[in-house]
């Protein structure tokens, strides 16, 4: 049975604008090769009516895209590009060993973890309090959080014993008091800083690779919990706040 | 003996159930047996059911469903906002709601000033064991 017109015309826009879009992809890869880049967004000449049927037939299309003008320019030929000459294939060594069966490889995952959303209540200097660990119910101050999500807390420790500690945000309740540690200066910590001393093969070297390691982060400790201390506006009260009376 | 609050045009209700919780009203009419018609300087004047108002000691002097404007100058004229606030009832609820706003930080000050409060009643109570013994 015959095909009916429109079906014809409908698979021939389709085709039509197919084209259009490979030549574009074409200019794109060969721009400096063929024709300028387009100013203007590629917009369809050709509206459509309903969903596959064109308002303009394919006379008129012709006409409309100019290829008429293209022709003539070009001597009465569409023009034709000679396709960009292939860099030499390196010479591939046939390999050695081929595994009798086929191995399925997992998909392919390049996804790129960031670091958790931190909870709009909790800032720098946001009161926190622990929930879980060896701190629990005793509140902290944050400091900032760390590029593994984690938050970098400090009790400060004078204060009631929590040291410099890193803590899930999950593990946490925001209160709306703030303090203020606007020049406390945390960069230096981050989370190499908590990571454990790597162990050394060689026993020996294995002592002095943690004194070392322990003596870097006392020094670094006390200083920034002298600072945390001094600038934390609410320090006396805060002190009390653990006090077993 | 008998009854002291009488439902009466000009008498503050506190609303003890719904949307309006916790306001005070005055009674400025009465539509049936069981309902009255209620209006308070912040809301549109209203029908309300007796059983969803609690009477106070405040009546204010106002004619029958005055306007709003006459309304305020009456309240403003008998003083309920004060009369209200230095009552034991009304001070008890500015304590409630107090309490119920209070922030972690302001619960531990309170908890600071309890122990210190005991402490002091302690030292005295000692003092006078002391004396007495």
């Amino acid at each position: 049975f015959p095909f009916p017109l429109t079906y014809i015309a409908r698979l021939l826009r389709i085709h039509i604008s197919e084209r259009k879009r490979e030549e574009e992809a074409e200019s794109n890869q060969n721009s400096f090769a063929a024709m300028a880049p387009r100013k203007t967004p590629v917009v369809s000449r050709n509206p459509q009516l309903i969903r596959g049927v064109g308002k303009y037939s394919r006379s008129k299309m012709y006409h409309k895209r100019g290829l008429w003008a293209i022709k003539a320019k070009n001597g009465g030929v569409f023009p034709k590009h000679d396709p960009k000459p292939k860099a030499a294939a390196t010479p591939v060594k046939p390999s050695k060993f081929y595994p009798a069966d086929d191995i399925k490889m997992p998909l392919p995952n390049k996804r790129k973890a960031k670091p958790t959303k931190l909870r709009a209540s909790i800032t720098p200097g946001t009161v926190l309090i622990l929930l879980a660990g060896r701190f629990k119910g005793k509140r902290v101050v944050f400091l900032k959080q760390l590029t593994s999500g984690l938050l970098l807390v400090t009790g400060p420790f004078k204060v009631n014993g929590v040291p410099l500690r890193r803590v899930n945000q999950a593990y946490v309740i925001g209160t709306s008091t703030k303090v203020d540690i606007s020049g406390t200066n945390v960069d230096k910590f981050d989370d190499k800083y908590f990571a454990k001393a790597a162990e050394k093969k060689n026993k020996k070297g294995e002592g002095e690779f943690f004194e070392a390691d322990k003596e870097r982060r006392r020094a670094s400790c006390h200083k920034t919990r002298r600072m945390t201390r001094r600038l934390s506006m609410q320090h006396c009260l805060n002190r009390l706040r653990q006090c077993q009376i | 003996m008998g009854f002291k609050r009488y439902v009466e045009i000009g008498r503050v209700a506190l609303i003890n159930y719904g949307k309006d919780y916790g306001k005070l009203v005055v009674i400025v009419d009465v539509v049936d047996q069981n309902r009255a018609l209620v209006d308070a300087p912040d809301m549109v004047r209203s029908q309300l059911n007796f059983k969803r108002l609690t009477l106070t000691d405040i009546k204010i002097d106002i004619n029958r469903v005055p306007r709003k404007k006459t309304l305020i100058e009456a309240m403003e004229k008998a003083d309920v906002k004060g009369k209200w606030e230095s009552s034991s009832w009304g001070r008890k609820l500015i304590v409630q709601k107090k309490r119920a706003s209070l922030n972690d930080f302001d619960r531990f000050k309170v908890m600071l000033a309890k122990i210190k409060r005991g402490s002091l009643v302690r030292q005295e109570l000692a003092k006078l064991k002391k004396e007495s013994a």
